[in-house]
């Protein structure tokens, strides 16, 4: 296994000092992780055989550090944060792959700056909304028994196990519960109650070559999103995939790397 | 429904507590100043200021506001209100929620510099230490009576009393007791317990999820409460309880007048409390059998609980055109 370091820099007036992973060597690529915070799997760790992968946690879900998040009041905010972690890290125009929350936060980077985002790709992002598929709301649905179904195509599956499944010593299962949770709050801040910020009316402004990755079987976005995404970005291509829900890249992982590896290749 | 009660019981020794507005859900609000200020002139200066952060369902479900950001909102439009109601000038709220050029509350508030305020809550840390730095009265508003987990937050509570430096007056804890009086306990039981099984069976059945979701606990007060799920727990097993069950573990307290006074006066003495607030109506009890319980509430039970702190403390909580140094009940 590759080896993962912890880097942190300090941005934003020197209020936030954000832990990011990297790994891998090669060509840089930024992933953004979706609302229950950042796990490094399988699809990061096939991605570091050609890049160097630049990891960020959002500000407030680094174990220990959960205020970050009370300097960051609203989208616009965010978005020009993450401009200077960019700047902090050396990264001019980077590739961005971005899941679901991380999607959207991906999209709204390339579109309100698009000289900073050199490819996109888009794995089942959040961030467009249709009335006549309204999307669950992810941080009231009860985790135990009700979120493998939304989550994964597979709702007992070995997938599902890894990243719902919690540890049996109380005292880890209180800190997992509160890494959860807490995650959760914070991502939940830009989007609570209803995911759609605008990003319609800033969507053409994205000039990235844009891959779409959308499980088939995703119940939380359903794949009518990858359409409408797609019909609104020139030159978008959309992947679905089998066997997947709305985490493709942990169901299937291989094979969601092997699309990525392709497009940042291409 | 608090304009009412303020006309209606106009020259009366009784005080009008609104428990209260949602600040959180109300924009802008000086709004809340304002009917507060009102319903303090209505009633001659016997209001009592409630200021709720709202449940999670309220504020978030039905109104929108990120969990992240509803104890926040709730400070700041904490911090306008009372800036609202003690300035003599007119002034800008330059706030990160609500930016008001020209704040000029009218009416103002009888009385001075404004009403006692009461914090109504479910056991959070953060809104001990809201409550108690700003010197109010916390509200516990325990519906699973005054057992279990009311303890962890009596410990928890008078801890950050102490611990701040405040004195251990009875009256800076107010608390909510299910009650139900009849003639006899058997009574009680053929009068109440299809009421009371309603109420917990079919109203107070929430998803923990739409209770708590997440950012409605800041970091710290999760982390509490996750390391002390007593009351969530207790959300989770109501189902399989029955009248029994609720009377024993006194989530109600039930039966005769005597039954009553012995378990609530022991509760009030167990918790510290000063001001105890009683729900008399429960679930689908009928409007006839809520006055019963009511008239016998204040007839039989009410009079043995009035004096019970008053050779030690006085209640700062209370409309100073009101203060005898009683113990207050109310319902």
């Amino acid at each position: 296994m590759t080896t993962v370091a912890d880097r942190q820099v300090t941005v934003w007036q020197g209020k936030i000092t954000p832990n990011i992973k990297v790994a891998g060597s090669g060509p840089p690529v930024v992933f953004l992780h979706g609302a229950a915070g950042l796990a490094w799997d399988e699809f990061l760790e096939a991605l570091t055989a050609h890049h160097t992968v630049y990891a960020p946690e959002h500000p407030g879900t680094t174990v220990g550090d959960p205020d970050s998040i009370n300097h960051l009041d609203n989208l616009w905010d965010l978005v020009l944060y993450y401009y200077e972690v960019f700047d902090a890290l050396g990264l001019q125009s980077v590739p961005i792959i971005g899941h679901s929350f991380g999607g959207m936060m991906a999209a709204e980077l390339a579109a309100t700056n698009p000289a900073r985002v050199s490819k996109l790709g888009l794995i089942s992002p959040i961030g467009l909304w249709r009335d006549d598929t309204p999307i669950q709301n992810w941080m009231i649905i009860t985790p135990a028994t009700d979120l493998p179904k939304y989550l994964f195509y597979d709702p007992s599956g070995p997938a599902a196990q890894k990243v719902l499944g919690l540890p049996d010593d109380p005292q880890q299962l209180v800190e997992a519960q509160l890494h959860f949770h807490w995650s959760l709050a914070c991502t939940g801040k830009f989007v609570w109650p209803i995911p759609d910020k605008g990003l319609k009316k800033r969507i053409h402004r994205i000039k990235a070559p844009t891959l779409l990755v959308w499980g088939k079987g995703d119940k939380l976005v359903p794949p009518v999103y990858a359409q409408e995404f797609a019909s609104r970005i020139p030159g978008a291509r959309v992947e679905l995939v089998d066997h997947a829900g709305h985490m493709p890249s942990m169901e299937q992982p291989a094979y969601v790397a092997g699309l990525v590896r392709e497009f940042l290749r291409g | 429904m608090g304009s009412v009660l303020a006309r209606a019981t106009n020259g009366m020794e009784c005080a009008v507590i609104q428990l209260g507005s949602t600040l959180p859900a109300s924009q802008p609000p000086q709004r809340v100043a304002e009917e507060y200020a009102m319903l303090d002139c209505i009633s001659g200066g016997r209001l009592i200021a409630g200021m709720p952060l709202g449940s999670a369902m309220d504020v978030t479900m039905a109104y929108g506001v990120p969990p992240i950001e509803q104890r926040e909102r709730y400070r700041e439009s904490h911090d306008l209100i009372l800036k609202a109601w003690t300035s003599k000038e007119i002034f800008a709220w330059n706030g990160k929620y609500f930016q008001l050029p020209m704040v000029n509350l009218w009416p103002r508030p009888i009385q001075q510099p404004h009403p006692p305020i009461w914090i109504p809550g479910t056991g959070s840390t953060s809104t001990f230490d809201f409550t108690v730095e700003h010197d109010y009265c916390y509200c516990f508003l325990s519906y699973f009576g005054n057992k279990s987990a009311a303890r962890s937050v009596r410990d928890g509570y008078w801890g950050v009393v102490q611990q701040k430096g405040r004195d251990m007056n009875p009256y800076r804890m107010g608390f909510l007791q299910l009650v139900a009086v009849s003639e006899t306990d058997a009574r009680a039981e053929t009068d109440y317990a299809k009421h009371i099984e309603y109420f917990y069976h079919k109203l107070l059945h929430i998803p923990v999820e739409w209770f708590g979701p997440p950012g409605h606990q800041d970091y710290r007060s999760l982390s509490n409460s996750l390391r002390n799920p007593a009351i969530l727990q207790q959300f989770v097993t109501l189902k399989e309880k029955r009248f029994k069950d609720f009377a024993n573990d006194q989530f109600v307290i039930c039966g005769s007048p005597a039954t009553v006074r012995d378990q609530l006066k022991e509760a009030c003495e167990e918790l510290r409390i000063g001001n105890l607030m009683v729900l008399l109506q429960i679930g689908s009890m009928p409007h006839e059998l809520t006055l019963k319980n009511t008239d016998l509430f204040f007839r039989e039970v009410a009079p043995a609980l009035r004096p019970m702190w008053d050779d030690a403390w006085e209640n700062h909580w209370w409309p100073t055109t009101l203060r005898q140094g009683q113990t207050s009940v109310s319902a």
